[in-house]
């Protein structure tokens, strides 16, 4: 709920809604060049030059799912090798016990497995998901985040929020159609 | 909103992905109503009415099997591989479309793969379903087959061997399915965030809220999730070949004339992808028609799928002629005969009719009218369906049917139960499609968003 006749009231942040890929692009370079950080942008599909505006980190998701799917290859090789050699070995044709090459499909599709479970929950986890309750869920337009509209959101908690500076700093962007208070 | 993209995506009608005119609103309004709109068309009740009356076949043929046994089913010795099989790889490979186009034309950057991935991942998953059934149902007794499939410690100390094929089928086909499902889900994820935000009844915002598990469409959740779908496809795309390379193998580790062949696994896997592109045309032409999905999934796709189809039923047609050839230059009595006998022996007719379906048949598509012509590639798409069902038929029941010894040799056919079980996966597979159609976008919305004029962003702009 935008509530402009509220001024004591607590904030998270200020959004300002856009029409536009382009528009968004461009604002979120403006904000980020006049020093603000702790910004987030809303847009109802990825738009990869967000990313560079608002410099966000590499995600650290590669590397999680490399070590998931090691996890994964060692783990279904061990099972298969201790299984085959330790718990239960058995003389199937006269083949060596360690017939590590028959190890290969099962030991490949938990490799695979084990990495793409990591990478579904590790991008759950590194997105904070599931998630019942979020401030900007409060703007009423907001529902159209995930429609046609684009948003950027300023946070309170940024060293440099001044809330009648940057509500006008956020009106002075070109092309911006609204500017709404985000309640907590 | 920003000038014309440059590419000539968008130029010509027959090279255009999405009709003129769509914004992000349109297409957001047009996918998301399928299934939010309150009514439930009749034609829907009456797909899945048969669905479901043919899914309910399938569970009185389940019970039936587990109280008398499986033999109720045609599959004896020497025959011991018959529908149960047969079924099992037609439907696995059926599956190895979706992922196909989700994940390897993800990563070949085939723009095209957009308005088709979604329901073509749902049929992967339904189809792995389908297959699932006839392994698990084939052990007779299900619930005690699970120590000598899954490695678990039992309280008999036994563990299963993994020398063998049948259980580098069980992590492929079981990896397949949990991949598969993760993949489909988390490309759901925004489209639900999407139905949270338009829908008008309490309990479905409810539902699609908590699906959705609080999607905002945050830039640092995009960043995330890109990494993330990338990865998957990264992952899925090897699996995928994997896969009916491993089913192959449950034929070629053997040592049976017509199984023991190294063209088997890339041969299966283009049979798989053949197949598979054959179901998802014969799914989304009604599905467009239906529901005016015209603009969406226009003829460039169709044309794209029935080219993809052309050139793995090519390689498919390559994997017969070797077959026959390495049966002829082998030298082997057995595999002379198995190749001889498979052209003029008693299943001849099945030979050919493959032959038939999937070696000539599929020629026509060079012809661009027919590639181009709706009524054609729905009709062609059930010959290839066909056509891929009669090559199981033919290497599984030619191959056991007659082999070393003519002392052994024997005659095949389904019984009715064996009719029933493969009738009842169909209609398996027709009630999970309609439901999904029903509660799910089947068009992935936020993809089809980057698709729409303006979308991508011109380097002097940003």
């Amino acid at each position: 709920m935008s509530a402009p006749s509220a001024p004591a009231e607590r904030l998270y942040g200020l959004m300002a809604e856009f029409h536009g890929p382009a528009e968004v692009v461009a604002a979120a370079h403006a904000v980020h060049e006049a020093g603000y950080r702790r910004v987030d942008a809303y847009t109802p599909y990825p738009i990869e030059e967000l990313t560079e505006a608002l410099d966000l980190h590499h995600s650290p998701l590669p590397k999680l799912v490399f070590a998931g799917g090691t996890t994964g290859l060692l783990a279904g090789f061990g099972l298969a090798y201790w299984a085959s050699t330790i718990a239960y070995p058995m003389n199937i044709g006269g083949r060596p016990f360690n017939s590590w090459v028959s190890f290969i499909p099962p030991t490949f599709e938990t490799t695979i497995l084990f990495s793409a479970l990591t990478c579904v929950l590790g991008m759950l986890a590194l997105n904070g998901l599931p998630q019942p309750y979020h401030p900007v869920f409060n703007v009423e337009a907001f529902v159209l985040a995930s429609r046609d509209k684009f948003f950027i959101c300023i946070e309170a908690a940024d060293a440099k929020f001044e809330r009648e500076e940057t509500r006008k700093f956020l009106r002075g962007l070109p092309d911006v159609s609204a500017v709404h208070e985000v309640t907590p | 909103m920003a000038s014309l993209p440059h590419d000539d995506r968008f130029q010509t009608e027959a090279d255009r992905l999405i009709a003129p005119g769509h914004d992000f609103g349109s297409v957001t309004d047009k996918i998301s109503q399928i299934v939010l709109k309150r009514r439930t068309p009749l034609g829907w009740w009456v797909g899945f009415g048969i669905g479901f009356l043919l899914m309910n076949l399938l569970f009185l043929t389940i019970v039936n099997l587990l109280f008398r046994g499986i033999g109720v089913w045609g599959p004896t010795v020497p025959i011991g591989w018959g529908f149960d099989i047969i079924n099992f790889v037609w439907w696995i490979g059926i599956g190895h479309a979706g992922t196909l186009i989700s994940a390897i034309l993800l990563l070949l950057r085939q723009a095209w793969r957009t308005s088709i991935n979604r329901f073509a991942e749902a049929m992967t998953l339904f189809a792995v379903a389908c297959a699932g059934f006839y392994p698990v149902f084939h052990t007779g007794r299900p619930w005690v087959a699970f120590y000598w499939l899954f490695p678990y410690p039992n309280t008999m100390g036994l563990w299963p061997n993994f020398r063998s094929p049948l259980i580098w089928d069980v992590f492929a086909v079981s990896t397949y399915a949990s991949v598969s499902a993760m993949f489909w889900f988390i490309g759901l994820i925004p489209d639900f965030a999407t139905l949270r935000d338009r829908a008008n009844s309490k309990p479905f915002k409810i539902v699609y809220g908590m699906l959705a598990m609080g999607w905002r469409g945050s830039a640092k959740h995009w960043h995330n999730y890109e990494t993330a779908y990338l990865l998957m496809a990264g992952l899925a795309t090897p699996l995928v070949l994997s896969v009916h390379t491993v089913v192959s193998w449950d034929f070629a580790v053997g040592l049976v004339p017509g199984w023991h062949a190294t063209i088997f696994p890339p041969y299966f896997v283009a049979g798989a992808i053949y197949a598979g592109f054959a179901m998802v045309l014969t799914l989304c032409i009604p599905l467009r028609k239906f529901y005016g999905l015209e603009d969406f999934i226009t003829m460039k796709h169709l044309e794209n799928m029935a080219k993809v189809m052309l050139a793995t039923g090519l390689i498919v047609a390559y994997g017969y002629t070797m077959e026959a050839f390495f049966g002829w230059y082998s030298g082997s009595n057995y595999e002379q005969f198995m190749v001889w006998n498979r052209m003029t022996g008693p299943y001849w007719y099945m030979y050919w009719m493959l032959i038939l379906c999937n070696v000539i048949a599929p020629n026509t598509l060079w012809i661009p009218r027919l590639r181009r012509s709706v009524p054609f590639l729905f009709f062609i798409s059930f010959v290839v369906s066909l056509g891929m069902w009669l090559e199981r038929y033919v290497i599984i029941v030619t191959s056991l049917h007659r082999d070393f010894l003519p002392s052994s040799w024997g005659m095949y056919a389904g019984t009715r139960y064996d009719w029933a079980a493969f009738v009842g996966t169909i209609g398996l597979f027709i009630t999970l499609i309609f439901l999904f159609v029903r509660f799910l976008p089947a068009i992935s919305i936020f993809e089809m968003r980057t698709l729409v004029p303006g979308a991508e962003i011109e380097e002097e702009k940003a």
